[in-house]
């Protein structure tokens, strides 16, 4: 059974047809990379699958079950969890706290300190655990939202451009725990701009472009599909567009 | 002595300003204060304090809404009439004997909390938020204002309680406790003085402890960041309308014991000077942190007072330029800032930095 469907997925904003009948389907274990130029709809398809947005028509199933009119936070509740694109952190509370308030329902009063701890370490914010989550530099806000997210044990863990201004070596070693955690058995559903993190992580890749599934297939596949290079940047191969969308990265070490 | 420790435990938190023994022999020494003061004061006086004292449990319910939820409510002072109002209606209707008054003052905070229900569902389950909230829950204050404001007729009555428009209700008995040989009359003097001062200690205990539990996480995650808060698997509507209930309540009791003290309400307590205030007391303290509040509140009160009682005209001001000069200078709380100031040298966590003055 997949652990994602959506199935004839439609949403429209007044006269624009945002999501077009989009099939996806995520297998439970994998890890599946969402892409597309500007505007395609992947963000709009996240919200759909989160439950921030309801869908025109069609149907979201989430391990079989239909989710398409749950809450976003009965979603979570079964097992799903984000990492949104800006932190999606609590500024003004301190690290340590960000990190309870998420767990404090999934582990034991008598171990959640220790839980903490132990995922403090993970995200190396250890030593960062007294200071506020505002105060952190920016990769360590990614980090300890990714880890916020994580701790709720999810079946699936749903990335929105995970590695947005981050350092290559961050986004290289945030590829390093995508991979560990699907290694763990979690299925990951990432929207991503950055090629290299791409090729580094993904086992399937969609492309949207104009609210449609474009294509699909395994990463090679993508890469060696010239249409998918046609509509990132003309008549570039695609060699060169995931070479360019690499450098495009905000705040990357290029910018 | 380890129940005890884990009691004072559960008293401390992210969320409170204040731990450590120091804190809590202050405490004691204040509180130790707060009940020699009788002694050295004349009843009329006591009386007077038990005055502000009865405001501080709104504050405190705002500072609840506020200051930890992130919802700017006006209505705090509607539930204060409601209840100011039913604790009338039933101490008016069937008398003080048999400890009846304090009945009637679980029944009209009971009432307050079941309309602050009915509003908050509406209200969080809309998902209205932000200044929506603030101008919805004013609207429903003047509103009752407006209504009680033309009940002046004779058909106006709930049994034996005449609604009496503009000139308010009153005439009803004082908070009365039974005691074998004669109830006593709990008239605004020391008695009544110690019963407040006792529930004062019992919900800012109790309020301490509600904030650094799991529900006050959430609470203070909701302010910081609703649409993440959700993300984390919380229904935030839930935690929205609870704290907006218990807010409510101890908004009711605040106007349960406003009514039985004065034995009079009416409803310019719901009008918009007494809607305002209460923002006044709590950002001017330091709405995000209930000591701090608390403190504010029976200071500017105090203040207010003063400034009337000495005759100027412009205490209403003084309270608008109070306001205007906390949101530019310290927009965390006046008292809050110099409750920081003072335990900077004291605290090894101070240089781990506050919250940005947002």
């Amino acid at each position: 059974m997949p652990m994602l469907e959506t199935k004839g997925l439609n949403k429209r904003f007044g006269g624009l047809h945002v999501t077009n009948n989009v099939d996806l389907t995520l297998q439970a274990g994998e890890v599946h990379c969402l892409i597309g130029p500007n505007g395609a709809g992947k963000s709009t398809l996240f919200r759909l699958i989160l439950g921030e947005h309801l869908p025109s028509s069609g149907a979201i199933l989430f391990g079989g079950e239909d989710i398409t009119s749950l809450k976003p936070f009965q979603r979570i509740r079964r097992g799903m969890s984000v990492k949104f694109q800006v932190p999606g952190i609590f500024k003004a509370l301190s690290v340590r706290q960000n990190l309870e308030i998420a767990m404090q329902h999934h582990y034991d009063p008598a171990v959640l300190g220790e839980e903490i701890d132990r995922l403090l370490a993970f995200l190396n914010l250890t030593a960062d655990a007294g200071r506020l989550a505002g105060n952190l530099s920016h990769g360590q806000k990614q980090w300890l939202e990714i880890g916020m997210a994580i701790s709720l044990k999810p079946r699936l863990l749903l990335l929105d451009e995970p590695t947005a201004g981050m350092s290559p070596e961050e986004t290289h070693a945030t590829g390093e725990m995508v991979k560990r955690l699907n290694a763990q058995g979690m299925t990951v559903l990432a929207v991503e701009h950055d090629m290299a993190f791409v090729r580094q992580v993904a086992q399937q890749v969609t492309v949207l472009h104009l609210g449609k599934v474009f294509a699909q297939g395994s990463i090679d596949e993508i890469v060696a599909n010239e249409e998918v290079a046609a509509i990132y940047l003309g008549q570039t191969t695609a060699h060169e567009t995931a070479h360019e969308a690499g450098h495009q990265q905000p705040g990357g070490a290029h910018a | 002595m380890n129940a005890l420790s884990r009691f004072f435990r559960r008293l401390e938190g992210p969320q409170t300003l204040g731990r450590g023994p120091g804190f809590w022999i202050g405490f004691l020494v204040v509180l130790a204060g707060a009940c020699a003061y009788p002694l050295f004061s004349d009843g009329y006086t006591v009386g007077n304090t038990v005055y502000f004292f009865t405001w501080i449990f709104m504050a405190l319910g705002l500072s609840l809404i506020w200051g930890y939820g992130g919802a700017l409510s006006f209505g705090q002072t509607a539930f204060f009439g409601i209840a100011g109002y039913s604790y009338g209606i039933l101490t008016i209707n069937f008398g003080a004997a048999y400890g009846f008054t304090f009945v009637a003052l679980l029944f009209a905070v009971a009432i307050a909390a079941l309309f602050a229900a009915l509003l908050g569902y509406f209200l969080f389950f809309g998902r209205i938020s932000g200044v929506f909230l603030g101008i919805v829950t004013l609207s429903v204050t003047l509103v009752l204002e407006r209504f009680m404001a033309q009940t002046a007729g004779p058909e106006w009555k709930i049994g034996a309680a005449r609604l009496n428009g503009f000139n308010g209700m009153s005439n009803m008995p004082p908070l009365t406790l039974p005691w074998p040989g004669g109830d006593i009359v709990l008239f605004p003097d020391v008695q009544l003085y110690y019963v407040v001062l006792g529930m004062l200690v019992l919900v800012y205990l109790g309020l301490r402890i509600l904030v650094n539990s799991s529900f006050g996480n959430v609470l203070v995650a909701i302010r910081e960041n609703p649409e993440r808060a959700e993300m984390l698997g919380y229904d935030i509507r839930k935690y929205q309308l609870g704290t907006f209930v218990i807010g409510a309540a101890l908004a009711g009791l605040s106007g349960v014991l406003y009514t039985s003290w004065g034995q009079y309400i009416t409803p310019s307590s719901m009008g918009m000077t007494a809607a305002a205030l209460p923002i006044v007391w709590v950002a001017v303290g330091g709405r995000s942190d209930l000591t701090t509040t608390l403190v504010g509140t029976i200071t500017v009160l105090a203040v207010f007072q003063a400034l009337t009682i000495h005759g100027s005209q412009y205490a209403l001001v003084v309270m608008g330029v109070l306001l205007v000069l906390t949101v530019l200078l310290a927009p965390r709380g006046l008292i809050y800032a110099l409750a920081r100031l003072i335990a900077r040298p004291f605290s090894s966590r101070a240089s781990n930095g506050q919250p940005g003055d947002a």
